[in-house]
């Protein structure tokens, strides 16, 4: 299982390439270990434990694959990445989870996503950003909830409208 | 002459005003969002499942079906006037559109396209109408089987044979496949890699993954290379209208992308890259004016354009008639049939002619619609391409996570999304194609009770796989569609389509 050969491969081995092999190789090692959970009760054909273990293989194969398209270095080139902008969006995401699993509501929690986002693409008015995302989000759920009956979580705003 | 008698049947239920009112809100929103750069029709349909599972399923259908259409116009405006394609398949029209464009040719260029699209749309759902009932007729026979083994074909044409790299191909359907297996066994009520978390037990949804890979993913991935690019949006200047001898050398290369787009769609093989590509290069090599390519050929744009909404086209007649997805949004079109507990395939034409063939008759409806006003509609979709990129993939997001709030507003559900945001970041970033993970999702469990009947059938012996001649047969071209990659340089030239 190698790659296409392709230009002459760099030497260098490519250190997320091998995380990336590792983390295949944990998972098919979790589908195998899951499978034993399974009581075998199938008489004739295969059970609920044959497909795991099959797909677990594959893995297995793919994660040596992918080692060696990493050490042989065959992996395309990436471009610098800006981690500060993937952190923003990402903690937007989180305060969203949050906000919602404390029973914030559907404002308060897109409207903490949509400022994050912003800022992530390098939007640098907050509070501007802040007020159209509670604008924006407020229509939304009243055209949600009013016109289309879809059940939004609500939170303190929500039961102000 | 059935055919005609279904279709006739079709148009009565599709032309009924709840029904049009639906086709139109489908391509207007379509259009809408995939003008939006980076934004395809499958994660359209993904955001709207959630906030449809309450309307009729014949109207959302046909909705669906007009994003889809909708979401190919859409992608070819961003592509001729930024050249950024939203998607994979409007590449090949990016390469002259764009250049006609900067030469002040860009309504010719945009209305070679609709009418192109208009064109070849028509007549490859002339093809699916006249197609599907005649595999059918064929489908009905097949086993259990000879279904799995057809499974086997779709997965390693869509992951493995067309990708730049059969290995990381693989890799993301294997990704999905392992995704497929949460959740309760349907046979044995046993629950697979659910860890004991209770939403776990419902398995993955399609449109959280979706959602997750192509809106968080793609948002992730701009993001974080903004300081690489910059968008230039050209002005539509001068004339709309096409002049005569735009015509006349537009309705060739129609009719060829035509040709090329529909069979190689209709085929288990996935992607409108491979026709569109193929177009391009054929109108190269036949066009009077070679001198111009490079430089904006109206032929450039009007073949590949044809080819990409007949192959579009295509990619139903495999989804209707076999239950097959083979692209990510044919995946998505599954998942809103499943939605209403509809499966499409033959038994679904014979149970729900209605539902079948108001979808299919639509499909025309859907085209004129797109023909009659996305042209008229070209400065409204420049504004939308004018939202600054902030507050564009802030509103992308906030849409996004509105549909699995809507749908289950628990932690878990949300924390599955941003994680499936992560890995479509990730994927993007090492050049992993998206499409397989969600076509190994909705497919592998299918897949799965399909292998498992046809075992409890024998009783045991997987030699039935090989008995059935359909079944060896097909398995025989999966194989061989593994291994061709591996042996054959040349053919990753094709990128698998993510859209």
């Amino acid at each position: 299982m190698t790659d296409l050969p392709q230009a002459p491969a760099s030497r260098r081995v490519d250190r997320a390439g091998v995380v990336i092999a590792a983390a295949l190789a944990a998972l098919a090692a979790v589908l195998v270990w899951d499978s034993r959970q399974l009581a075998t009760t199938t008489m004739y054909g295969m059970g609920p434990e044959v497909m795991p273990v099959v797909i677990a293989i594959g893995l297995g194969l793919l994660a040596i694959g992918n080692l060696v398209d990493a050490l042989r270095g065959n992996l395309p080139e990436r471009e610098s990445a800006d981690p500060k902008a993937v952190w923003l969006i990402l903690g937007g995401l989180a305060m969203l989870i949050a906000i919602i699993g404390l029973g914030g509501g559907f404002i308060l929690a897109t409207s903490a996503l949509f400022v994050t986002t912003s800022a992530a693409f390098g939007r640098r008015a907050i509070l501007i950003d802040t007020a159209i995302a509670l604008v924006m989000t407020t229509l939304i759920y009243l055209a949600f909830d009013r016109l289309l009956t879809l059940s939004l979580p609500t939170g303190p705003l929500e039961r102000l409208l | 002459m059935e055919t005609f008698a279904a279709l006739a049947h079709g148009m009565a239920v599709a032309v009924q005003p709840m029904n049009l009112l639906y086709a139109l809100i489908g391509v207007f929103l379509g259009t809408a969002v995939g003008v939006l750069p980076g934004i395809g029709p499958a994660l359209t349909v993904a955001l709207l499942l959630p906030v449809t599972y309450k309307l009729d399923p014949g109207g959302s259908l046909i909705m669906f079906a007009g994003i889809y259409y909708g979401g190919m116009y859409g992608g070819s405006t961003t592509a001729i006037l930024i050249n950024t394609p939203g998607e994979s398949a409007s590449m090949a029209t990016a390469l002259e559109g764009n250049k006609m464009a900067k030469a002040g040719r860009g309504g010719p260029a945009l209305a070679t396209s609709a009418i192109g699209s208009f064109v070849a749309g028509t007549i490859a759902t002339i093809g699916l109408a006249f197609l599907a009932p005649w595999l059918v007729d064929f489908a009905v026979r097949f086993g259990p089987e000879d279904y799995f083994a057809l499974m086997c074909v779709a997965f390693v044409t869509v992951s493995a044979t067309f990708g730049d790299s059969p290995i990381r191909g693989l890799t993301s359907l294997f990704i999905g496949l392992t995704l497929g297996l949460v959740g309760i066994d349907k046979l044995t009520g046993q629950a697979r890699l659910a860890f004991g978390i209770p939403e776990l037990l419902d398995g993955v949804e399609v449109t959280t993954l979706a959602v997750g890979l192509f809106a968080l993913g793609e948002a992730l991935h701009v993001a974080s290379r903004r300081h690489h690019t910059e968008e230039k949006i050209e002005p539509v200047r001068g004339s709309l209208w096409m002049t005569k001898e735009d015509w006349k050398r537009s309705w060739k290369p129609w009719l060829r992308g035509t040709m090329f787009g529909f069979p190689i769609g209709a085929l288990p093989a996935g992607g409108a890259e491979i026709p569109t590509f193929l177009s391009y290069s054929t109108e190269k090599r036949l066009t009077k004016h070679p001198e111009e390519f490079g430089k904006g050929a109206i032929e450039g744009v009007a073949g590949p354009e044809a080819a990409n909404n007949a192959s579009a086209a295509g990619t139903l007649v495999p989804l209707l008639t076999l239950g097959l997805p083979t692209s990510a949004t044919a995946a998505m079109m599954l998942a809103g049939f499943q939605q209403y507990g509809l499966n499409p395939g033959p038994l679904l034409f014979a149970e729900r002619p209605d539902l079948v063939w108001g979808l299919i008759a639509s499909l025309f409806i859907a085209n004129v619609m797109l023909l009659v006003l996305n042209l008229p509609l070209v400065g409204l979709w420049v504004k939308l391409l004018a939202i600054p990129q902030p507050w564009l993939y802030a509103g992308i997001l906030v849409f996004a996570t509105m549909g699995t709030i809507a749908a289950k507003p628990s932690v878990v559900e949300l924390s599955m999304l941003a994680a499936f945001g992560v890995l479509g970041f990730l994927m993007r970033r090492f050049d992993f194609p998206i499409a397989p993970v969600v076509v190994g999702l909705i497919l592998g469990p299918i897949a799965e009770s399909q292998l498992r009947r046809a075992l409890a059938i024998s009783l045991g012996d997987p030699l039935v796989l090989l008995q059935s001649p359909m079944s060896a047969t097909l398995l025989g071209i999966a194989l061989i569609a593994l291994l061709a990659p591996f042996v054959m340089k040349g053919l990753g030239r094709f990128r698998a389509s993510e859209d």
